[in-house]
């Protein structure tokens, strides 16, 4: 309770809650169609892609301050997880057998780019473990104004290529023959994804991504059987992982992005047990 | 048979796979036509071509020599007329999905924007999976079906876009023998209004209900249903088949079949 009392007088408080909901719906919409498309492991590679681009726009801003002065880390974030989205899209047409070793690569590259850079870049940077490790706490305003641009994106997106990206789900050569263009949807989708990537960031950081975009979704999954309902109820179950825990653990020593991951966790595990016992 | 325009005509098509290209082609001087009442079965060893043949029809893929016209014009501005059954394993089954969605899929092409199907579509789907004996099952997730009625359904998907034509591709794999009796009827009933070219690997099946066998293996060779015989198959196969004599009374009226058309020596 001491969380809302203190919400009057902190506003980041708020913001952090503010930055949790609107993460929620951009991650309980896509979480259900990259657990459907399975890729979970390329929205892995996406979110490391992103560091490659936070490491870029810290050394540019930290080294040319006159020209390029005005990049923030989230900037680069995008750019690189569009950058990364559209490769993926563009070889996985191509050669789609290939394509795990491309992630694996584009993992282990962005990553090893973002460390590389930041250390070349003069001065303390700390920014970096916020972004690794997520930092709910400390939300501004400009990354709150984005998530509502990202969630506006995906719901317009949603509502004019839902039917679509289903079927490019259910079956991608029957949709070709539908007229559906696969190669652009896919990029279309994947852009999303990288874009709830950078949103899902702040929340949790970047190496906790993973579990906001699947576990909600799974756990949805062992309830309703249809992708629309599995959005809404991904979502609804999003919103209150990313808030519960995080009012709970407030004023103690534990780190709410933890919280979050680990409430998420318990409930698909309860999720599982729950249809076991059912079953027998 | 020229008197009618044929629904599909290949010419001369010769296809090999980018990897490989034309030193090893997969289909050579292939030559087909399919006629508005036609009930081809395709059969052949594995590897012969045979969905590399149905994908060029489709217009997926396109051959380096040869024409196709479809409908009398370009595949691939037609390929939203022809109902396609893939193989069982090209639909996903872990999607969240139900029957119904999935056979909504094949009225895709005509309403493309927008997050639902208006009802005229939704109407149109029912009366597909009515078409298949299988409108009970239009709320049931897809994952959830078994070989047979998920057939039934991937038929209704390809009736439920207006087909002018239907492909099936191995449509009785993973099916078993007393669903595959009752898939064998509903193509028979389909068949009275509809072009049907079928790919099988069960030679029992494929003789025992068809118009016309096209052999490939590389190269097509076309038989009515009832010059196919032990000595044709045995050909194509290199002599490695022992195949079994089949009752094939059903090959050209389509009706009266005895119980049980096959296998019986």
């Amino acid at each position: 309770m001491q969380f809302f009392y203190d919400m009057a007088d902190n506003p980041f408080l708020g913001m952090g809650l503010l930055a949790g909901i609107l993460a929620s719906l951009a991650c309980g919409v896509m979480g259900p169609i990259v657990i459907a498309r399975r890729i979970v492991f390329l929205s892995g590679a996406i979110a490391h892609m992103a560091v490659g681009g936070i490491g870029a726009a810290i050394f540019l801003a930290g080294v040319y301050p006159q020209t390029w002065g005005w990049v923030q880390p989230l900037h680069g974030a995008v750019v690189s997880a569009l950058f990364a989205a559209v490769l993926i899209g563009v070889v996985h047409n191509r050669v789609a057998e290939r394509i795990d070793t491309l992630v694996g690569a584009l993992w282990a590259v962005g990553m090893a780019t973002g460390i590389l850079l930041i250390k070349y870049t003069p001065g303390y940077q700390t920014e970096l473990m916020g972004y690794l490790f997520g930092n709910i706490v400390f939300v501004t305003r400009e990354e709150v104004v984005m998530m509502l641009v990202v969630n506006a994106l995906i719901v317009v997106t949603m509502l004019t290529f839902y039917k679509r990206i289903l079927a490019i789900c259910l079956d991608q050569q029957q949709a070709q023959l539908q007229g559906v263009n696969v190669v652009w949807t896919n990029i279309v989708l994947l852009s999303l994804v990288a874009l709830t990537v950078i949103c899902l960031i702040q929340v949790v950081g970047l190496i906790l991504v993973i579990a906001l975009l699947t576990l909600p979704a799974a756990t949805a999954a062992h309830h309703v059987s249809r992708m629309a309902p599995m959005m809404i109820a991904s979502t609804v179950l999003c919103v209150v992982l990313t808030t519960v825990p995080r009012v709970a653990v407030y004023g103690t020593q534990i780190s709410p992005e933890s919280a979050i991951v680990l409430a998420a966790g318990s409930v698909y595990l309860l999720s599982v047990v729950y249809r076991r016992v059912l079953a027998r | 048979m020229s008197t009618v325009d044929p629904i599909v005509k290949l010419t001369d098509v010769t296809f090999g796979y980018p990897s490989i290209g034309l030193t090893a082609p997969v289909l050579e001087d292939v030559s087909l036509e399919v006629v508005p009442d036609d009930f081809l079965g395709i059969v052949g060893p594995n590897g012969g071509g045979k969905t590399t043949l149905l994908k060029i029809i489709l217009g997926l893929l396109v051959p380096q020599r040869g024409t196709v016209k479809v409908f009398g014009t370009s595949a691939c501005r037609v390929c939203s007329r022809i109902g396609y059954v893939p193989q069982h394993a090209e639909i996903d089954s872990s999607v969240p999905a139900n029957v119904l969605d999935v056979v909504l899929m094949g009225r895709l092409g005509r309403s493309l924007w927008g997050p639902r199907y208006g009802r005229k579509h939704v109407e149109v789907a029912m009366e597909a999976l009515e078409r298949t004996g299988t409108q009970d099952l239009a709320r049931r997730p897809i994952g959830t079906l078994s070989g047979g009625q998920r057939q039934r359904v991937l038929i209704a998907r390809a009736l439920a876009g207006d087909a002018g034509l239907l492909l099936l591709d191995e449509p009785t794999s993973g099916v078993d023998a007393h669903m595959e009796h009752g898939l064998i009827d509903l193509l028979r009933e389909l068949n009275a209004s509809l072009p049907i070219v079928m790919i099988s690997h069960d030679i029992s099946f494929v003789s025992s209900c068809l118009k016309r066998v096209a052999c490939l293996n590389r190269t097509l060779t076309i038989h009515a249903a009832d010059e196919v015989s032990d000595a044709t198959v045995a050909e194509m196969y290199h002599g490695h088949v022992r195949a079994v004599q089949h009752d094939d009374s059903c090959a050209h009226s389509g009706a009266d079949r005895p119980k049980g058309g096959k296998g019986s020596a």
